[in-house]
């Protein structure tokens, strides 16, 4: 994936190749590793330009598919919860209206319908007051709610993929745990495959089940989550080792430099 | 020795039915040299209590005193000389039509201070910069880079107390253990005191001696940095609190 700049070609996404069935995989990375544009790839919302091989999502060919059908796949077949849901909903436009939009963009229901399937997807996410948070208006909940709401809407036409960009990152740890489990527990009920990018590696290890370490637009490592610790390319043991916690204090942090760990 | 002594702190913001009672009751003591964490979720007051230490609350009310002296609202210049903050977000707290040398000359004017080149040189040499950035603009800078500056224009005056607000949490993790570990070393050569208000336990248990565990308002409670160890808190929230931050569980009891 490439973008022209002042004239200047930059690669944001060198070389990834990658496959998935309904499991969660995560996308971890520094800022400008390419893990975002990786999954702006797959919603065909990047504003560079995507070249593949082979880009498909279940038996759709994304490279030659049209405009149309390629928006209808947008928040139908596969959804997208982004970083904050202060700039990802309406903030004019009252919750449940957002709701019920993005589910008849999708499918024909009467109003009555789709107002119910709003408000039972506000139930599912744990939304203890649906009808309260139907009628607010997005500065009027918080932030962790309001994630919540924006998972809702992606959930409304029964994704088969949902791809999170850093969902919890602008929460808080407590706050970031209950959206996590509403989320786990959404993949597990419907069978959902879900692509959880983030800077966090402990969190990713924790809730994925396999992971890709991207640096400069490539993927230098896949693990199974679990067996992170294992991790050989030394970027990915320098991503760990220079986290800051109680084994740490008292000496200095390990720095990466660009090759990797640097003593 | 104490530094700087909090009592029966309170800060409120709003009037009538809209008042915010932000701070209540807050009361500890930093010892010359230590190193105190404030920790806590967003709305639990930590800036709060860090802004009022650095003047930029003067609607406080209770008890505070810095190496004895009452704090006053509004501070004198020689409070400032002797208090510095770092912010979060080193895209905002730095002007983005100045250069690094005008950033780092206007606290050295405010205060009066002669010697401003060498000072310059030195403290962008201190923050491991060197003068080859003297002359850029912030959006020159990557973000490392410019909380190195926003570090120097706070050093600059020769401080003995840093108040550090999230100083890391907008940078990526390598480019935080590089500040960390400068804050570290800047720490020991210049025998500062530290208040370092932040969400993240690791930054914490890290870089602090002590800390006090906050929420909505209130301080919870005191540890020591090796309650960050394991865990080891009186509170079910501090305890939660730790749990979270060691990734995701997945269901065994709730936490909120």
């Amino acid at each position: 994936m490439s973008f022209e700049q002042r004239g200047r070609r930059i690669e944001a996404v060198r070389g990834v190749s990658f496959e998935m069935g309904r499991e969660k995989l995560g996308i971890v990375g520094e800022s400008g590793s390419g893990k975002s544009q990786t999954g702006r790839a797959v919603l065909g919302l990047s504003e560079g330009k995507v070249e593949a091989t082979r880009l498909r999502f279940q038996d759709l060919d994304l490279l030659t598919l049209g405009r149309r059908i390629r928006r209808d796949l947008r928040g139908g077949k596969i959804g997208m919860v982004m970083q904050d849901p202060k700039f990802s909903l309406n903030p004019v436009m009252r919750i449940g209206k957002q709701l019920v939009e993005a589910l008849r963009a999708h499918e024909k229901v009467s109003a009555s319908a789709a107002r119910h399937r709003a408000l039972a997807a506000l139930e599912a996410v744990q939304i203890d007051d649906p009808e309260r948070v139907y009628r607010a208006y997005p500065h009027e909940l918080s932030g962790g709610m309001g994630q919540r709401a924006m998972i809702a809407m992606m959930l409304l036409p029964g994704p088969d993929l949902l791809i999170a960009d850093e969902p919890t990152s602008a929460l808080d740890v407590t706050v970031q745990q209950t959206v996590l489990r509403i989320m786990d527990r959404l993949v597990q009920e419907r069978g959902m495959g879900l692509i959880l990018i983030s800077h966090d590696l402990e969190l990713v290890a924790t809730f994925c089940d396999r992971i890709l370490v991207m640096k400069d637009g490539r993927i230098v490592e896949t693990l199974a989550a679990d067996r992170l610790h294992d991790a050989e390319h030394p970027y990915t043991r320098g991503l760990m080792s220079c986290l800051p916690g109680a084994a740490t204090r008292g000496r200095p942090l390990p720095v990466m430099s660009r090759e990797g760990l640097r003593p | 020795m104490t530094l700087i002594r909090i009592e029966n702190l309170d800060i409120s913001f709003g009037k009538g039915a809209d008042r915010v009672d932000a701070v209540k009751d807050v009361g500890f003591d930093v010892a010359r040299g230590d190193s105190f964490g404030l920790v806590g979720e967003s709305g639990s007051g930590k800036s709060t209590i860090l802004r009022a230490l650095a003047g930029l609350n003067p609607d406080w009310r209770g008890a505070v005193t810095y190496a004895g002296e009452p704090l006053s609202r509004r501070p004198s210049l020689a409070y400032y000389k002797r208090v510095q903050m770092v912010f979060q977000d080193p895209f905002g707290s730095l002007h983005p039509r100045q250069t690094v040398d005008q950033i780092l000359r206007e606290p050295l004017a405010i205060h009066r201070m002669d010697d401003r080149e060498r000072r310059i040189l030195e403290v962008l040499d201190d923050v491991r910069l060197g003068p080859s950035f003297r002359f850029r603009f912030p959006h020159q800078l990557s973000g490392g880079q410019r909380q190195r500056v926003a570090i120097a224009r706070a050093l600059i005056l020769e401080p003995e107390t840093l108040l550090l607000d999230e100083p890391t949490s907008a940078l990526d993790v390598s480019i935080q253990a590089e500040i960390l570990n400068l804050l570290v070393e800047l720490r020991a050569a210049r025998s500062l005191t530290f208040v370092l208000v932040s969400h993240d336990l690791g930054v914490i248990a890290h870089m602090c001696d002590r800390l006090a565990v906050m929420r909505q308002g209130r301080i919870l409670e005191f540890a020591a940095a090796d309650a960050l160890d394991d865990g080891r808190f009186e509170t079910d929230y501090a305890q939660n609190l730790f749990r979270a931050s060691q990734g995701y569980r997945a269901e065994q009891g709730d936490i909120a």
